[in-house]
């Protein structure tokens, strides 16, 4: 049976459609899952998909985190369950505390779609199980506020613990140490501005993309 | 709604003029009353009625096997195959985008969407042809930032990508900077719907933002007359004000009630806001409608009933459906928290003095309330005056087209390259193109490739080739001739990504259509675009007119953009691209004896300010079967069948160097020609030319066999610089760094 995954869409989220192609493409059962769902039962993983939640007023990520399905969401992470936030939902997964740190204005201040060179920094998160450290990955960005930014002692931690998931072979943002990705101490909650579901085809101009999510939904046994 | 204390007539404050004021009194029969007149004002402009081009675009060719939805709707749509359909339009957003760029090009986009998912299909792509004064101008670089700020930051956010565009800086868009946008929309082709009212006692439910004084008579007092030195501030209150997280909604919820099949039709609301959406739909369905000014859900009190009717408030749409589905309707919008509003209710015609239907469009103060106009819908949508202005060719052409630009020579043909490269990843870069997983080929190269999918598509293999093209340097030497070269162009340019044309839209953006040499200027453009279009067998199948575009009594060269629709059957590996790789044979593929031309070349005007010569001639036949062999060719390795090609480019803008330059930068891989290439060899434009480059140059010859067509060696790719005979060598680094400098802030 193939690992049911709830992309959970808020209004103004646009990378819905593309994540459920995305985690189709490596053999998972995608469906939408509305942003008032109150539980997630029957469900082995999250991924909070990109786009501008709530129009991203305010700052993004900082009206969703109030929207129903979250509190669902932080359970689900408590008890274990696999949660992948990708750019706005990484923006998402930090308001809402259940990543540490903020992302800021891009330094350029301005918007960024383009390739982007990536290192694998750690395996032991959900999304990298199978990787190699050192890996190089070809992803595209797609964001202006992708500038990961946390204080010194944040830093530290992340480092101490093996939270930094991902980093850039070229900084493209200004991102403190280069970061692309993080995860929480477990491993179970991984946000990161690049966007796999973009590199899932040579057609398309990568197809690394597909071990990130191949990691996510073929390394886990069924969550529940 | 007027100046109270102005002696001038009301009607002629906004913008009608006393002959359109006579005929708006007997087609009522009695004098209007300021409501009507305001009405009339929004409906009979420039902008809405196209009164001066209408009887000029009768004579472009609009039919075609594929055309489902001709001129006339809110968008084109072609049969693509495999049970999909494809909506397509272009439009223009020039006047507001000179008075507050973020909005003006926001907005463009704004509206543009809502014209494709009115027909019911899913705006799936954006492109955006740009045209403004040297930014060398720090104004100028002002327009730039903020134009490319707001289609970044609407477009991204609406979540549709924008997938290539057009970049054109010469003086004479200074003052009046054009921002056009394309939109492309997929839809499986069952759920095609028009923006048709029908049913008596049918409901029509206003959709999505609340209605505010913004953006009030932007049709008419914008849109529909110049610029001097004093109106930029006066007509700021005109602008409207984009949200793109409204439309976004707007979009889900309209496509959430169509895939239920809750409409019985649906407009968007656009130029002329309420007045237009209503007396569209009523006028196409023949029949009448009420509308309840006091229903409209506002943004701001003390609106008047005109203000209403005529606000441009953007983030809306208007849907008809039955008393029975409004419930289900009410729902799905509340989902996507929509506003839906019932404010409008299909009426019986009346009869007309013939005992004919007449369906009219009734302003009432509450459904059972006062009526506060009273006009025939069609009278409105249809009947607006039809204008044959006066026109004569320029006085000067004559003398400007003897003028041979070649005569003044280059003292240095390095540094006329180095000035003529540009990189335009800088833009590209801001807008997300990659969204829906489609784009294969993005923006920066001569056409888009993305594949034909889409949420709620049906399977298919094919793909979609894109372009814009545009030039008006050849347009203000010869009119006719030079929108026939760009369409030419533009079916060079989807060769290049393997595909085969089956539609046009134009967007024709001129000057004043009260100076004749700019009628002359239309009319001529109109006929080039007829004659290549019945040529090359592609129907135009929707477009935009754009008058007044002058500033301070200056018209801008006459800039006929053209959005080119392509399909190719089988998209499975990208196409081969720009880049040369080390070691591959370079040719120069074309149709035997195509010209070339200094004359509206890039070269002459950017390098010596020319507007003189003549153009070079076109071979339709010819340009057709090369255009053809080079798509296939490029299809078949699409297709997954073994490449002829490594690298292909149209000849275009800047000639052979510039084209050249261009491969040699995008790998960085060099390429040094013996070749003897004069002045006009190299900076020359002309159609029917392609750059290509293979690793088997048998192989390509054995593919021109049986063709008139003809091969020109250039070199052998490899290297770090670029020569070509006489030119050069310039290393590629200096060209990238000139490329990038080019647009970099």
């Amino acid at each position: 049976m193939s690992m049911r995954v709830a992309v959970v869409t808020f209004p103004g989220t646009n990378c819905e459609h593309d994540a459920i192609q995305g985690l189709e493409a490596v053999g998972a059962e995608a469906v939408f899952w509305w942003h008032t769902e109150t539980s997630l039962d029957g469900i082995d993983a999250v991924v909070l998909p990109g786009g501008f939640a709530h129009g991203d007023y305010l700052r993004p990520g900082a009206i969703a985190r109030f929207s129903p399905v979250m509190a669902a969401v932080a359970d689900f992470a408590a008890q274990g369950g696999p949660v992948v936030g990708i750019c706005n939902g990484f923006q998402v997964l930090t308001e809402a505390g259940l990543l540490p740190g903020a992302l800021q204005k891009n330094a350029q201040l301005t918007f960024a779609c383009q390739p982007c060179g990536l290192e694998v920094a750690q395996t032991s998160s959900v999304l990298t199980r199978g990787l190699e450290i050192g890996q190089h990955l070809e992803i595209p960005i797609n964001h202006f506020s992708g500038s990961y930014v946390c204080d010194e002692a944040t830093l530290a931690s992340l480092e101490a613990n093996d939270q930094v998931v991902l980093r850039y072979r070229q900084n493209p943002n200004g991102s403190v140490a280069n970061i692309a990705g993080i995860c929480n101490v477990a491993g179970n909650v991984v946000g990161l501005m690049p966007h796999p579901e973009r590199a899932i085809s040579p057609l398309l101009g990568s197809s690394d993309g597909l071990h990130l999510l191949g990691s996510l939904v073929s390394s886990l046994p069924a969550h529940r | 709604m007027a100046d109270e204390q102005s002696t001038v007539p009301l009607h002629r404050q906004l913008g009608l003029t006393d002959a359109e004021y006579d005929e708006v009194a007997q087609v009522l029969g009695r004098t209007p009353n300021d409501l009507e007149l305001a009405l009339y004002s929004v409906m009979w402009s420039e902008h809405c009625s196209y009164k001066s081009s209408r009887i000029h675009l009768r004579r472009l060719p609009t039919t075609g096997d594929r055309v489902l939805v001709g001129p006339g709707e809110n968008a084109g749509v072609i049969d693509a195959g495999d049970g999909i359909a494809l909506a397509i339009r272009i439009e223009s957003h020039n006047h507001p985008s000179a008075i507050e760029p973020y909005q003006g090009a926001a907005t463009g986009v704004g509206g543009i969407l809502r014209d494709i998912f009115t027909m019911g299909a899913r705006p799936i792509a954006v492109m955006d042809p740009l045209f403004f004064g040297p930014l060398s101008e720090p104004r100028q670089r002002w327009l730039f930032d903020g134009v490319v700020a707001g289609i970044s930051g609407y477009g991204n956010s609406v979540g549709v990508p924008t997938v290539g565009g057009e970049l054109t800086f010469d003086p004479c868009y200074a003052g009046n900077p054009l921002v056009n946008v394309l939109c492309l929309g997929a839809l499986p082709t069952e759920r095609l719907v028009l923006g048709i009212a029908s049913g008596t006692g049918n409901l029509a439910v206003l959709l999505g933002s609340t209605t505010g004084r913004d953006g009030i008579g932007g049709v008419s007092v914008l849109a529909s007359a110049g610029f001097s030195e004093e109106t930029e501030d006066t007509k700021r209150p005109s602008v409207q004000v984009g949200d793109p997280y409204e439309e976004k909604r707007l979009i889900e919820a309209c496509l959430a009630l169509l895939d239920e099949g809750l409409v019985v039709g649906i407009q968007d609301l656009g130029g002329a806001g309420l007045v237009c959406a209503t007396s569209e739909t009523a006028a196409r369905g023949r029949v009448g409608m009420d509308v309840d000014v006091t229903a409209v859900p506002l943004r701001e009190a003390g609106m008047e009933p005109w203000e209403i009717m005529t606000s441009e408030s953007q983030e809306r749409m208007l849907a008809i459906v039955t008393p029975a589905n409004l419930e289900r309707v009410l729902e799905l919008c509340g989902r996507w928290e929509v506003r839906a509003t019932v404010v409008g209710k299909v009426t019986e015609p009346d009869l007309g003095a013939n005992g004919e239907p007449v369906g009219v469009l009734r302003i009432r103060d509450g459904f059972d309330g006062e009526v506060l106009a009273e006009v025939p819908a069609a009278s409105l949508a249809d009947d607006a005056p039809l204008y044959d202005r006066p026109l004569s060719a320029p006085v000067d052409l004559e003398a400007r087209r003897s003028e041979d630009p070649a005569a003044v020579g280059s003292d240095d043909l390095s540094a006329d390259l180095v000035a003529l490269v540009r990189d335009p990843a800088v833009v590209y870069r801001r807008y997300d193109h990659q969204l829906f997983l489609n784009t294969v080929v993005g923006p920066g190269a001569d056409a888009a490739l993305l594949r034909l999918a889409g949420p709620g598509l049906p399977p298919s293999e094919r793909g979609i080739g894109l372009s814009t093209d545009s030039n008006p340097r050849w347009c203000s030497i010869d009119p006719r001739h030079g929108t026939a070269l760009t369409v030419a162009e533009g079916i060079a340019n989807l060769a290049c990504v393997g595909a085969s044309p089956v539609a046009v839209v134009n967007c024709l953006n001129f000057g004043n259509p009260e100076h004749p040499e700019v009628m002359w200027q239309l009319s001529e453009a109109v006929d080039g675009l007829a004659e290549a279009c019945r040529a090359f067998s592609t129907p135009v199948i929707g477009g935009n007119v754009s008058l007044y575009n002058e500033s301070s009594g200056r018209d801008i060269d006459p800039t006929p953009v053209l959005g080119l629709l392509g399909l190719t059957e089988r998209l499975q590996t990208p196409p081969p691209g720009l880049g040369l790789t080390e070691g591959h044979h370079v040719f120069v593929v074309a149709v035997p004896g195509a010209e070339r031309s200094l004359g509206g070349s890039r070269w002459a005007r950017e390098r010596h300010g020319s507007t003189g010569g003549t153009l070079a001639h076109l071979n339709y036949a010819g340009h057709l079967e090369l255009c053809a062999l080079v798509a296939s060719l490029v299809a078949t390795a699409t297709a997954g069948g073994a490449p002829v090609l490594s690298a292909v480019h149209d000849v275009s803008g800047g000639g052979l160097a510039v084209a050249v330059a261009e491969m040699a930068m995008a790998a960085g891989v060099g390429l040094t020609s013996d070749a003897a290439f004069d002045l006009e060899a190299l900076f020359g434009e002309g159609p029917s030319r392609f750059v290509v480059a293979t690793a088997d140059p048998a192989a390509l010859g054995a593919a021109l066999e049986g063709h008139d067509l003809v091969l020109e060696p250039i070199g052998i790719a490899g290297g770090s610089s670029v020569q070509l005979g006489p030119l050069g060598p310039v290393e590629l680094s200096t060209l990238a760094d000139a490329a990038t400098a080019a647009l970099a802030g």
